[in-house]
C-alpha cells in the first residue's frame, strides 16, 4: 500500500553503502580489534582466581560503578568473562554510540543540507527512501558488528568466554549502535541543520550515561531510564539475559515508525524546530575575526563545556562515597594501592580521571583548529582571503580559540569534581591539587592542537590523523598496563609524558619541552599553511 | 601601467595543467570580460590572482604588487565576489555584509543599506535558509558597497533573477563610471556583451583571443538576411559565404567581414528589396572561435 513511499530503497542502501564503506571499515576494524585483543589479554593478566577477585574488589566501589556500571557479584568475577565486560563494554557501547550518530547525521540531514537528497528525491524514488536506506544501512552495519564481535571472541577460545555469552556481548553492542542510530535520525528531522541534529544526539548520549551513572550509583530505578543502563545488565557470560538487547531493539522499532511518520509530514530541508528572525546588523564583537571564529563555535564549545563539567561534577559526587567505602579497609587498600599507601583511594582516582577527561577536552580543543579546513572545504575561507586578511591572522585566531577552548575545558573539569567532591567529602582533596592535576595535562593539549595546525598546513586531506592519534593516546591511558605496551610505544602517547597529580611530584621539566614542542610543530604548520594553495 | 598584468602564467595541479602560459593585462577604469566553457581556467586564474592558489610559473601583479606575496596589500581594493556564495548558515545576511566590510576595513553604511534595498534583500533572514540568489545577493551587496577599485566577479549572476540581473548591471556601470576597474568571468555572453570593453576568451588554460568586440568582430563574420527580386542563383559557390538557408522566400547567410564587398555587389544585381545586417553576436564568436579551435585539434590528431 505504501510501497511507493520506499521505492529504489534498496539502491540508495548500496549507494550509501558505497560512499561510507572506508570509514565503516576502520570503525568496526578498530571496534572488533580492540575488542579481541583485550579479551585475549586478560587470561594473561589475570592469571588465577585470587588475582581476578583482587580485581573485582577494586572495582567494587562507587567511582568504579558510576564510571562504567555496577558490575557483577564479587564471586562472579572468578572467570575473566565478567572482567572483560566491567572493563569494556561501556566504553565500547559509546564508541558504537559515537559511530552511528556520525554516520546517521552525515547521511540524513547532512545529505539533506548539501543538497544531495533533493538530487535523489527528483528522481523516481520514494519520499521515505533515503532516511530507509539509511537506517537500513546502520542495521546491516550494527549486525555486522554484533557477529564479528560475538563469533570473534568465541573464537578466541577463551576459558569462561563462551558462545552464548559472547554472542550476547556482540548483541548487547549492536542493539545499542542500531538505538542510537535511530534515535539520530529522529533528531535529525526535528533539528533543521546537520549541527542541531548532531548536537541533540551527543547531549542525549551523554545524557544518558550520566543518568546511568548517577542512578548505578544512588538509585537503580533511575537507570532504567537510560539504554547505557540497559547495556550494563545483560549479566553476560554469567546469567545472559537478553532482555536489555530486546528493549532497545523494540525501542529503536518506535522510533523508526515515528522518525519514518515525520519525514513523511515535513518539507524538504525543512525540520520541526523552526528558525527564527535573526539580527540585521552584526554586533561589533561579531565584526572582528576573533568575535567571528568564536561565534561560528560557540555552540559546540558551550556544548562540550557543559559535558565536562557534568562529568566531572559526576565524578566529583562519588568521590564521598567512594572515601567511606575504603576509610576501614586497610588491607584492600594495601593490594590495592601499588603505588604506596600515601596515597588515597581518592587521590587515584583523580589522576586515572584527569587522563581520561584530558584526552576527552582534547577532541574539542582539536576541533577549533580543524573548523578552518571544514570552512575551507565549505569554500567560505576565501570571503576571508579575498579580503584583507592574512593566512597567518586568521589561522592564528583558530588556534587562539584552540588554546582558549583547551584551558576553559580543563578548568571545567577541575571545577565540577572540586565543587561536587567538597560537598560530598569529609576529607576533602585541596581545590589546588585538582586543579594542579587537570592543568598540567595543558601542554599535552597543545600538543594536540599543534598537531591539528601542522597537518592543517602541511597535509590538509589528511588532518583526521589527529583523531588516530588521540584514539591511540586513550588506548594507551586505558589499556597500556592490561596490553602491556613496551615503554617507548606508550611514550608516543603525549598524555603519559604529563606527571600523574597527585601520584607524581609537579616537574616542570616535561611540561616546559612538551610547550616548547607544540610552539615549534605550530610555526612548522603555519609555515606550511602560508606556502599551500587554498582550495576555497 | 596596467592595472592587472599576468605574464607567462602556469598552473599545474599534479600532472594536470591547469593554466598554460597565459597573458592577460587589464586597464583601469576598464570592464573586462572573461569568457570559456566550463573547466577552461577562468575560477583557478582568479583564485590566482586573489592568492589563493599559488602560481606554478608565470607572474601576477595587481596594482604592480605580487598577487601572492602582498596578497593582503592588495585585497585592501579589491572586491571579490565568487561564482556561488557558501556561507554560514547561522548567521544572518546583515551580519555577514557587515562582517565582510569589516574585514576589508570598513565599507559605506548608507550605500549598505541602499544596496539591500535595490537587490530586494531581507538581511533578518539566516543565511541558511537564504536560496541560491539570495545568497548571491549578500556577496554583491558586499561587494558593490565597499570601495574597492578593482572588483573581481566570477559568474556574479548566478541564480539571479533576470531583475536582478539589471540592478547588477547598473552596479557595474556605476562603479565604471566612477573610475574603477572590473574583471567579469561569465558564461553569459549577452551580459559580457552589454558591459565589457574588451573580453579575452579561455579555452582548456589557454588564453585563444583577447580584444575589443568590434576588434573580434573584424575577423569574423556578419549574419545577413536579404529579399531579392529575382532568385539569387549560386550563391553558395561565392567566397566568403556561409550556413546559408532559405526561409519563407528569404535568404539568411554569414559573410567574412574581407568578402563583404564582393558578396553585395554580386547580390545587387538580383534586385534587393530588403537587406538586414546583424553584427555576430559574442555567442557567435564563441562558438566560432571554440569549433574552430576543436577544428585544429582533430586535424593535428589531438584530443
Amino acid at each position: 500500500m505504501y510501497a511507493h513511499l520506499f521505492q529504489q530503497t534498496g539502491t540508495l542502501v548500496k549507494l550509501i553503502l558505497r560512499q561510507e564503506r572506508l570509514k565503516f571499515f576502520i570503525w568496526l576494524f578498530t571496534l572488533v580489534v580492540v575488542t579481541l585483543a583485550a579479551a585475549a589479554a586478560y587470561p594473561n593478566v589475570y592469571t588465577d582466581e585470587q588475582s581476578r577477585l583482587g580485581y573485582a574488589l577494586t572495582m567494587k566501589n562507587p567511582a568504579m560503578i558510576a564510571m562504567l556500571g555496577p558490575g557483577y557479584a564479587l564471586e562472579d568475577y572468578a572467570a575473566v568473562g565478567p572482567i572483560l565486560s566491567t572493563d569494556m563494554l561501556i566504553f565500547t557501547v559509546i564508541a558504537v554510540a559515537v559511530m552511528n550518530i556520525l554516520f546517521v547525521v552525515r547521511s540524513t540531514r547532512a545529505d539533506e543540507e548539501d543538497g544531495q537528497l533533493e538530487l535523489i528525491r527528483s528522481l523516481p524514488v520514494g519520499r521515505l527512501s533515503y532516511l530507509s536506506a539509511s537506517i537500513i544501512t546502520a542495521f546491516i552495519t550494527n549486525l555486522l558488528l554484533a557477529l564479528l564481535i560475538g563469533f570473534g571472541l568465541y573464537a578466541l577460545n577463551i576459558e569462561g568466554i563462551d558462545l552464548a555469552g559472547s554472542l550476547l556481548y556482540g548483541f548487547n553492542l549492536g542493539a545499542m549502535g542500531l538505538l542510537f542510530a535511530v534515535l539520530t535520525a529522529l533528531f535529525a528531522q526535528l533539528a533543521e541543520t546537520s549541527r542541531g541534529a548532531m548536537m541533540l544526539s551527543f547531549a542525549a548520549l551523554i545524557t544518558a550515561y550520566l543518568i546511568r551513572a548517577v542512578g548505578d550509583v544512588s538509585n537503580e530505578t533511575l537507570s532504567f531510564i537510560s539504554p547505557l543502563g540497559w547495556a550494563v545488565r545483560t549479566d553476560v557470560f554469567v546469567g545472559n539475559e537478553w532482555w536489555p538487547v530486546l528493549l532497545s531493539s523494540a525501542v529503536a522499532v518506535v522510533l523508526i515508525v515515528v522518525s519514518l511518520y515525520l519525514n513523511s509530514i515535513r518539507d524538504l530541508d525543512a525540520g520541526f524546530i523552526p528558525a527564527r528572525k535573526g539580527r540585521e546588523h552584526a554586533s561589533p564583537f561579531l565584526q572582528t575575526l576573533f568575535g567571528f571564529t568564536l561565534r561560528l563555535q560557540s555552540v559546540n564549545i558551550a556544548a562540550w563545556g557543559i559535558g565536562v563539567l557534568l562529568l566531572g561534577a559526576a565524578f566529583g559526587a562519588v568521590m564521598g562515597d567512594l572515601e567511606t567505602y575504603f576509610a576501614n579497609m586497610e588491607l584492600l587498600q594495601a593490594f590495592f594501592l601499588a603505588e604506596g599507601p600515601d596515597f588515597s583511594m581518592a587521590e587515584q582516582f583523580i589522576a586515572l580521571l584527569m587522563a581520561i577527561m584530558s584526552l576527552f577536552c582534547a577532541i574539542p580543543a582539536a576541533m577549533a583548529v580543524l573548523k578552518l579546513r571544514g570552512e575551507e572545504n565549505k569554500n567560505r575561507t576565501e570571503h576571508f582571503y579575498s579580503r584583507a586578511v592574512s593566512r597567518t591572522r586568521l589561522l592564528a585566531v583558530y588556534v587562539l580559540v584552540a588554546v582558549l577552548v583547551s584551558v576553559i575545558m580543563q578548568l571545567l573539569v577541575a571545577f565540577g569534581l572540586w565543587s561536587a567532591s567538597v560537598a560530598v567529602m569529609e576529607d576533602a582533596i585541596s581545590f589546588e591539587t585538582i586543579f594542579n592535576a587537570a592543568l598540567v595535562y595543558l601542554p599535552a593539549l597543545w600538543i594536540v592542537i599543534s598537531l591539528a595546525v601542522f597537518l592543517l598546513g602541511v597535509a590538509p586531506k589528511a588532518v583526521g590523523l589527529v583523531w588516530f592519534y588521540l584514539a591511540y593516546c586513550f588506548i594507551v591511558v586505558y589499556f597500556g598496563g592490561l596490553l602491556d605496551f613496551p615503554q617507548w610505544a606508550k611514550n608516543l602517547s603525549v598524555f603519559e609524558l604529563v606527571p600523574q597529580i597527585p601520584l607524581d611530584d609537579l616537574t616542570f621539566k616535561p611540561l616546559v619541552m612538551l610547550t616548547l614542542g607544540s610552539l615549534i610543530i605550530t610555526c612548522l604548520g603555519f609555515l606550511g599553511y602560508n606556502r599551500r594553495d587554498i582550495t576555497g | 601601467m596596467s592595472l592587472v598584468e599576468i605574464k607567462g602564467l602556469t598552473k599545474k595541479f599534479g600532472n594536470f595543467t591547469a593554466l598554460n602560459d597565459v597573458n592577460l593585462s587589464m586597464n583601469k577604469g576598464e570592464i573586462f570580460g572573461f569568457i570559456g566553457p566550463n573547466g577552461a581556467g577562468k575560477t583557478t586564474t582568479i583564485r590566482i590572482m586573489l592568492g589563493l592558489l599559488k602560481a606554478t610559473k608565470g607572474e601576477v601583479k595587481i596594482f604592480g604588487k605580487d598577487a601572492w606575496k602582498d596578497a593582503v596589500e592588495i585585497h585592501k581594493r579589491v572586491a571579490y565576489v565568487p561564482g556561488e556564495a557558501n556561507l554560514w548558515p547561522n548567521l544572518t545576511g546583515g551580519e555577514v555584509i557587515d562582517l565582510f566590510l569589516k574585514m576589508r576595513g570598513g565599507g559605506d553604511r548608507s550605500k549598505r543599506e541602499e544596496l539591500i534595498k535595490r537587490f530586494d534583500l531581507d538581511p533578518t533572514k539566516k543565511c541558511g535558509t537564504y536560496s541560491k540568489g539570495n545568497r548571491q545577493k549578500i556577496a554583491l551587496i558586499a561587494a558593490f558597497s565597499s570601495d574597492a577599485d578593482l572588483f573581481l566577479l566570477d559568474e556574479p549572476t548566478t541564480g539571479l533573477d533576470p531583475l536582478m540581473v539589471r540592478v547588477f548591471q547598473e552596479c557595474v556601470r556605476e562603479v565604471k563610471a566612477a573610475g574603477k576597474s572590473v574583471l567579469l568571468s561569465s558564461h553569459i555572453l549577452s551580459e559580457v556583451e552589454k558591459l565589457c570593453d574588451r573580453i579575452a576568451i579561455i579555452r582548456e588554460g589557454k588564453i585563444i583571443e583577447t580584444g575589443t568586440l568590434s576588434e573580434m568582430r573584424h575577423l569574423t563574420r556578419t549574419n545577413l538576411t536579404i529579399k531579392t527580386k529575382e532568385p539569387v542563383v549560386s550563391l553558395e559557390e561565392l567566397k566568403g559565404v556561409h550556413n546559408l538557408h532559405e526561409y519563407d522566400g528569404e535568404l539568411s547567410f554569414q559573410v567574412d567581414t574581407e568578402e563583404m564587398d564582393g558578396v553585395i555587389r554580386y547580390l545587387s544585381q538580383f534586385g534587393i528589396v530588403k537587406l538586414e545586417s546583424a553584427p555576430p553576436t559574442l555567442e557567435d564568436l564563441f562558438l566560432r572561435y571554440y569549433t574552430r579551435a576543436e577544428q585544429a585539434d582533430s586535424r593535428l590528431g589531438g584530443r
